[in-house]
């Protein structure tokens, strides 16, 4: 009997010594291949259970798991929580992203017991982290130098064509297939064969999908380029809270500009990079999570997708100052009724001439007028 | 007459979206049938999608024509952005070295304007930076992108305040007779590699063949395109000519508008005294049994 208990003693002195030991030891500053963020995951998960637990929400074409990691504490007062979405790595080769979602998540893990706000907002909302949404694309680009700039999905190709893979930042419901894209399945922008016709985009899709009443904001992380996308892709369709966008992006920017002095441009991207449909970015939006972004991290063409590890700190240090602004943001809309934001006039629409510019400044008015009288209630 | 107000408001939430996140009256859940059911959000064409296909029409590379603004430009928006990453090639043709690779730094202002029978003219403030070095230098130039029925070359003019006087000579010099001098020719490959990573050796190739890259970037930009070098795949040295030092370069060049890697083959010679010269260029195919499409018209 006591050489069990030592026995099973031992086993758990030597796996709690495991844990410690690649908690301690995994390094935030190199790029992992897909079997190391897998076992990253379960160790984070099993080393802050009160914090931290997983989630497979779909599977790759090539039938692996889709993880999450869902960070939160428990309401002290029971209340309904709220979600934020963070995904990484739906384009394969943009390697600093699924680096920035564990570096995120090794920031919350680190600092929250001693950050009053992250505590509290951690209480009121739960952060869903995929760090690597296209695992199949991901794992591709590890096989070979040469398949190192592979960007896409690895779908078989429909009969009519040849080559595999869809862009599945073309492939969401959201005016798909419509502008920026191809419908040749060789290009690097190829849509699908239909809205969400890619079982990575279908399991982001349903999951999120099921809980829009929860999710304030969702944040889609990609390189590079140095940009903060808001939507629509597409140049004629503008969201109704447009300025509000603008304004906390602008907010994030400045946050991110604080940290080692590198511009990050806001604008949608049909302003500031290139029209396009089907993106996370847009159908988020367009459900009506109210705060969709896409962050283009460093850099600016010197590596492009190559981006050095010796970048990697810097990067994520300042893609956590941006995306922590627009967390905070969000969180403190809904759960401290403060709406003001930094030089944004919230009703107003600008500058849009369009039908559509019309309908929402109609329907703004409308909804203002009514709230004012009181005609609802 | 309360009741067909809310029902008008509940259909517009749900094809606008709800500007306020509350958790009172219209939640935008409750309307995602009717989104789902429409994914195209704008209202005013019966069906949305035959507009803007007409638009949106693709050709085989996935190029699209965008309506081009003129005037006065937003610099940090998209077609002053892509005509500045013009000026950085020309500068790199003219001026770039081993020692000297040229990005963009800052776009300050642009205006755009129609030149009939030429095309299109950017008149831009720029400032450039030399990625080999930490200095900024401001620029002032003129891009014409050429009406599609002329050649198809951007032509550039470009005058910088002190241009790119960071002293790189006797670098260059040092260099040049290093590699001159070896007895067994220099190769490299994956510059950067998977990891962003290049040995500091091995550098100057790289920046050679950023530059070397900007000739054929330079030819071949439009106002939809916007190119970098994604990695030198290859470089092997061959025997020295008319002392001039000369290079085989596979180089994977990233257009940022269509997303493709595209594979170029250059011959390149490079002296400090003649500069970086691009002999030969030659697109190599996506991939084996494929042929280099046919540029557009």
């Amino acid at each position: 009997m006591c050489k069990l208990l030592l026995y099973s003693f031992t086993i758990y002195l030597h796996s709690l010594a495991e844990r410690l030991e690649s908690k301690r030891n995994y390094n935030y500053t190199k790029y992992h291949p897909m079997e190391e963020i897998y076992k990253w995951m379960e160790d984070v998960e099993r080393g802050n259970p009160e914090l931290v637990s997983s989630s497979v929400y779909g599977l790759t074409f090539e039938e692996r798991n889709i993880t999450l990691l869902k960070l939160g504490l428990e309401n002290p007062e029971g209340r309904e929580k709220k979600a934020i979405w963070m995904d990484c790595g739906i384009h394969a080769r943009e390697w600093i992203a699924p680096a920035f979602c564990q570096w995120f998540v090794k920031e919350i893990l680190q600092s929250y017991k001693t950050n009053e706000k992250l505590t509290e907002m951690l209480q009121n909302l739960d952060m869903y982290v995929t760090p690597v949404v296209n695992v199949d694309g991901y794992m591709f680009t590890w096989t070979n130098e040469s398949n190192r700039l592979w960007r896409k999905s690895r779908s078989l190709p429909p009969s009519d064509c040849g080559c595999r893979g869809v862009d599945l930042n073309r492939n969401f419901n959201a005016n798909w297939g419509t502008v920026g894209v191809s419908y040749n399945c060789c290009d690097n922008t190829y849509c699908g064969t239909s809205p969400v016709s890619e079982p990575e985009a279908k399991a982001v899709t349903d999951f999120v999908g099921s809980r829009l009443n929860q999710i304030l904001c969702f944040l889609t992380i990609h390189s590079s380029g140095q940009l903060i996308l808001l939507p629509y892709g597409h140049p004629e369709i503008s969201a109704p809270n447009y300025d509000e966008l603008v304004a906390v992006g602008k907010e994030a920017a400045a946050e991110m500009k604080k940290v080692h002095g590198m511009d990050y441009t806001v604008g949608t991207s049909p302003q500031v990079l290139y029209k396009n449909s089907g993106s996370s970015r847009d159908w988020a939006r367009l459900v009506g999570i109210p705060f969709s972004y896409t962050f283009e991290l460093r850099d600016k063409g010197e590596f492009g997708h190559l981006l050095p590890e010796d970048q990697i700190q810097p990067a994520c240090e300042e893609a956590y100052a941006g995306a922590l602004s627009i967390i905070t943001f969000v969180h403190d809309k809904a759960f401290n009724n403060v709406t003001t934001v930094p030089n944004a006039a919230v009703t107003t629409v600008t500058g849009i001439t369009t039908v559509t510019g019309v309908a929402i400044t109609i329907w703004s008015t409308i909804m203002a007028f009514s709230l004012t009288t009181g005609v609802l209630m | 007459m309360n009741l067909t107000i809310l029902i008008v408001m509940a259909v517009l939430t749900g094809v606008l979206g709800s500007p306020y996140v509350t958790d009172t009256d219209v939640t935008p859940g409750s309307d995602s049938a009717g989104m789902s059911a429409h994914p195209n959000s704008v209202p005013e064409a019966a069906d949305g999608t035959e507009v803007f296909h007409e638009e949106g029409v693709v050709e085989e590379e996935g190029v699209e024509e965008d309506v081009m603004a003129t005037g006065e430009l937003n610099p940090s928006h998209y077609p002053a952005q892509r005509a500045a990453n013009v000026v950085k090639h020309y500068l790199n043709t003219r001026y770039g070295s081993p020692y000297r690779w040229v990005g963009l730094h800052k776009v300050h202002s642009a205006n755009a304007e129609e030149v009939a029978e030429s095309g299109r003219k950017y008149h831009l403030e720029i400032s450039v930076q030399e990625m080999t070095g930490n200095t900024t230098e401001k620029c002032s130039a003129e891009v014409l992108f050429p009406a599609l029925e002329n050649q198809r070359s951007p032509q550039v003019q470009a005058s910088c305040e002190a241009l790119l006087t960071a002293n790189t000579t006797a670098q260059e010099e040092a260099l040049y007779q290093q590699y001159r001098r070896n007895h067994t020719l220099l190769s490299g490959h994956n510059l950067p590699d998977s990891y962003g990573h290049i040995d500091p050796d091995m550098k100057p190739l790289w920046h050679l063949g950023g530059v070397a890259s900007s000739f054929v970037m330079l030819k071949e930009s439009t106002e939809n395109t916007l190119y970098n070098m994604a990695q030198v795949a290859n470089v092997t040295q061959l025997e020295t000519e008319n002392d001039q030092l000369r290079f085989n370069y596979h180089v994977l060049l990233h257009d940022m508008v269509s997303q493709e890697i595209i594979h170029w083959k250059l011959l390149v010679t490079w002296s400090p005294a003649e500069g970086v010269k691009v002999l030969q260029m030659e697109e190599l195919p996506k991939c084996e049994h494929c042929e280099v499409p046919p540029k557009p018209n």
